[in-house]
């Protein structure tokens, strides 16, 4: 048995799992129209590898994964894509995004799939080649490129995370008790890959019967299936580490500097079907509830489903201004509209009728009570980053460790005066960022200036040292024509010049030259690489983005060439 | 079709500013009536005259800062620091004297700093220094305690409260002035030569005390504010008593049990400088404040000038609260070291 520690604070909320969790997982019906995001994950959209008119089956890939952190995308049924444009999607802010756009024909017609049956002949590199060409990316709610987080080397512990503690989202509970053969086998894909030498499985206390089914199916293995104490946010992937190994990810660090890697059960299920039985992520389960959903439960739905279509087939009853929530009641965000489609972060639709989540408060001026403080996983001070943050003293904000919030919203569902803090914080660390991006451009332009300085500098004397060995040579001439008249010859003086020039050149030239066309590829890179970004956060088109991106990457090649070729022409000489 | 645009979470824990000044209410409750059982019905004339000029100073206050008046007064915070203010004077204190505490309190120590929650300084201590300043006689005359005298009537109280000359009570000097002034006495002998000391620190005194801890304790359980500043001063405070405690000499200090059942100190403990404003942020500074505040308050009431010292030492550590909270803030999670071992 594991031994269980604890993380600092934490909340209790009403658990709202009963509405959703009794009735088995259900299929829900096929959409006539999917709207399929190329850009479902934390990472570079997918790149489209269908056309317009086109005629797809389900399950064959409509776009590739751009990249390492990147994913495959797939279509979900068999149909005809209708249009490949920005649709509004499920985010926070409400963006719209490059979408695959597929009238669904309704045969369901599937592609052949390649079943990997033998999966341990496989190298590591190949099963990681399948799980990103199948789109498996983090099902538990931040959409990480799976591939890329399993590929990490020195992992000796392996965390399952089958926490599920936001309020209402019972999918993970409902997806081990029904599924946990299939996770049994994905835990031992996912150990193989990683080399892990321990297994934990880590499950809230208020889903008994999951972990009963997950203990069944996992009786053989000598591996932890931990029964954790329900409390939030014990599912945060720090909080889970922090429980179930009693160390703490190092700030601005990742759980592979500790030698664990975390996936969520629902990913882990994906991954055995996607090797296994050669299945890409084209759906989902989902969990639909709240007060407004007539018959709330547990769906399997394909992703690019749009919202609207979903509420409508689980009896949605709209309530005056209401609210729709993607993932649960803590972290998940409000949709603009219903149009959005489901993607594969979608673990929950929440539909709450009007006084459900609570009624509206006012909210107060700060007491610096310090619940926050008591319930806050990082042990900040949030009671104080709130002050720092509504006087935007961004150093205050720094020293105050603001980057280490997770955003749980613990602090603002305890404050007292109902203050949005949460919001406060995001709003500073976009502040904050804007302001480090001008900085970085202020920076560049400044280096710029300098090299270009430097330059003209350079230019200036070389032209100096020019003129004056060409005087000197003159001089010399004159000298040597005055004593040696008639005799010299011109094929010859002609070549002396051009060795003199030469060897001058080469004293003066060659070192900096190196160096200095390094340095100019170096800013270079940084200039397009600011570019990117800038045209990411100002939310340019993906046509400019890809073609941004990928000057890049064509600069970083260059770049690494030449500093590859100037290691090697210094190393005999040292 | 509009849908509501709201930032996570949407969620939120019942609780509200209200309900936690209404449980401080609550918890003053045993120690209101246990002192009105010792000094009489002064102690509620005190109360009804800070409540109603508190209440009407801050309704001012709002409307001068254009404030919504009901919605602001319903967070019950100025009757808090009234109650907290009316406890701390003398019971049968004339209207006047009380009135000019309450508008210190509210006027000068909370609205001046911008109101809730941005005062530096503990605003019922504010006002309670401004009238032992600048009225001392006032402010030192404690009615005999029930048992050793009898109690005013209603009558006599609302006489005092007027500020009629024809109120005229027995007062006597509380157990810590009489600690203070002593010189030559024996502990036992000052025991056994003054009625007020009663058991362990003063007729009354000790009962009232008890009654404030009891609140206290119950507000901790109702994780109302947490248990580090309340320990931190009365471990401090008992470990100077301890310390500088003789056996029982005329130099004496008194015992640890004297000072924890004495005057402010439980009131002090438990309700002032629990208060989160002027207090220090983390749990490692609120022991801190707490036990700096107890430190103080020992050698204020033992080297002094003053009888008792709980609203000097607190608005003393109010300014260092800051200071506290710059040295004392919470390693964040992911920034210790790494485990030795592992």
């Amino acid at each position: 048995m594991s031994t269980i520690y604890s993380f600092h604070g934490g909340i209790h909320p009403a658990e709202h799992k009963t509405e959703s969790n009794s009735a088995p997982i259900q299929a829900a019906p096929l959409p006539p129209c999917l709207i399929v995001p190329l850009s479902q994950h934390i990472g570079l959209p997918a790149k489209p590898v269908v056309k317009v008119g086109q005629r797809v089956l389900k399950g064959e890939c409509i776009a590739m994964a751009d990249g390492h952190l990147s994913t495959s995308v797939h279509a979900p049924s068999s149909g005809y894509v209708s249009a490949i444009e920005s649709h509004v999607i499920a985010h926070p802010s409400g963006l719209s995004a490059t979408c695959i756009i597929i009238e669904t024909d309704g045969c369901d017609e599937a592609i052949a799939a390649t079943p990997h049956p033998d999966w341990r002949s496989y190298e590591i590199g190949e099963l990681l080649g399948i799980i990103r060409e199948q789109g498996i990316a983090g099902l538990g709610g931040a959409g990480f490129p799976s591939a890329y987080k399993l590929n990490s080397d020195e992992i000796h512990t392996l965390i399952i995370n089958g926490v599920e503690c936001e309020p209402y989202i019972t999918a993970d509970d409902r997806l081990m008790r029904e599924r946990s053969e299939l996770l049994e086998q994905g835990i031992e894909i996912l150990q193989h890959i990683t080399g892990a030498q321990t297994v934990l499985i880590g499950i809230e206390d208020n889903k008994p019967e999951a972990i009963e089914a997950v203990r069944t199916a996992c009786k053989h293995r000598d591996w932890a299936v931990v029964s954790i104490p329900t409390k939030y946010p014990s599912g945060g992937e720090k909080q889970l580490i922090e429980l179930l190994t009693g160390q703490q990810v190092p700030q601005a660090g990742i759980p592979a500097d500790l030698g664990i890697v975390c996936q969520n059960v629902a990913t882990a299920t994906a991954i055995a079907q996607a090797i296994i039985e050669g299945q890409p992520l084209i759906s989902r389960i989902t969990t639909l509830t709240g007060e407004c959903i007539t018959e709330k439960g547990n769906y399997e739905v394909r992703l690019g489903t749009p919202i609207k279509y979903l509420l409508e087939h689980v009896g949605y009853a709209r309530d005056q201004s209401q609210k729709i929530i993607m993932g649960g009641p803590l972290m998940g965000f409000t949709l603009p509209n219903l149009d959005v489609p489901v993607v594969k972060t979608t673990n929950c639709i929440l539909a709450p009728g009007d006084n459900e989540l609570g009624s509206e408060t006012r909210t107060q001026a700060c007491i610096r009570c310090g619940h926050c403080a008591e319930v806050c996983p990082a042990s900040l001070l949030p009671q104080q980053l709130y002050w720092y943050a509504k006087s935007q003293s961004h150093e205050q904000l720094k020293a105050h460790n603001l980057a280490d919030c997770i955003e749980c919203g613990a602090c603002a569902y305890v404050c007292p005066s109902a203050l949005p803090l949460v919001q406060f914080y995001r709003a500073a660390k976009g502040e904050i960022k804007e302001k480090s991006i001008e900085q970085r451009q202020a920076e560049i332009a400044k280096s710029r200036f300098e090299a270009r300085q430097a330059r003209l500098e350079r230019d200036a004397a070389e032209r100096e040292a020019t003129r004056a060995a060409r005087k000197a040579e003159a001089k010399a001439k004159a000298k040597q024509d005055a004593r040696f008249a008639g005799e010299e010859d011109p094929v010859q003086a002609a070549i002396e010049r051009a060795k003199a020039k030469k060897a001058r050149l080469q004293q003066s030239g060659e070192a900096d030259s190196v160096s200095s066309k390094l340095d100019e590829l170096k800013a270079k890179v940084e200039r397009a690489k600011f570019g990117l970004e800038q045209a990411q956060s100002s939310g340019k088109e993906e046509k400019v983005l890809t073609a941004l991106s990928a000057s890049v990457q064509r600069l970083e090649r260059l770049l690494a060439g030449e500093q590859a070729k100037q290691e090697q022409t210094q190393e005999p000489s040292e | 079709m509009i849908l509501q645009q709201v930032s996570s979470p949407h969620l939120h824990a019942a609780r509200s500013t209200e309900e936690i000044m209404l449980r401080v209410l609550l918890a003053l409750l045993p120690g209101i009536i246990t002192m009105a059982h010792f000094f009489g019905s002064g102690v509620f004339t005190n109360l009804v005259v800070a409540c109603v000029a508190a209440v009407l100073c801050e309704s001012i206050c709002l409307r001068l800062r254009k404030r919504p008046v009901l919605i602001y007064l319903k967070d019950y915070s100025a009757v808090v620091t009234a109650v907290l203010l009316a406890l701390a004077l003398p019971p049968y204190s004339p209207w006047w004297l009380i009135t000019i505490g309450a508008l210190a309190a509210i006027g000068l120590a909370k609205h001046v700093f911008g109101g809730l929650g941005s005062n530096p300084f503990n605003p019922a201590m504010v006002g309670y220094v401004v009238l032992l300043i600048s009225f001392p006689v006032q402010m030192t005359q404690w009615t005999a305690p029930s048992t050793l005298a009898a109690n005013p009537t209603a009558w006599d109280s609302l006489l005092a409260m007027v500020g009629s000359e024809a109120y005229d009570a027995v007062t006597m000097a509380t157990p810590l002035d009489l600690i203070r002034q002593n010189n030559g006495l024996m502990m036992s002998a000052l025991w056994q030569h003054y009625p007020q000391f009663g058991r362990f620190s003063g007729v009354g005194w000790e009962w009232i005390n008890l009654a404030f801890l009891a609140g206290g304790v119950w507000l901790v359980q109702q994780r109302i504010f947490t248990w580090h500043a309340p320990v931190g001063m009365l471990a401090a405070l008992g470990l100077m008593s301890a310390l500088f405690y003789d056996g029982g000499s005329s130099a004496s200090g008194g015992s640890p049990l004297f000072h924890w059942l004495s005057g402010a100190t439980m009131l002090g403990a438990f309700f002032i400088i629990t208060d989160p404003v002027s207090g220090a942020t983390s749990n490692l500074g609120r022991l801190i404040f707490g036990a700096l505040v107890g430190l103080l308050v020992y050698c204020i009431r033992v080297w002094g000038s003053y009888p008792d010292a709980v609203a000097f030492a607190v608005l003393l550590m109010n300014f260092a609260a800051p200071f506290i909270d710059y040295y004392t803030q919470p390693k964040p999670y992911g920034h210790k070291p790494p485990d030795a071992d592992k």
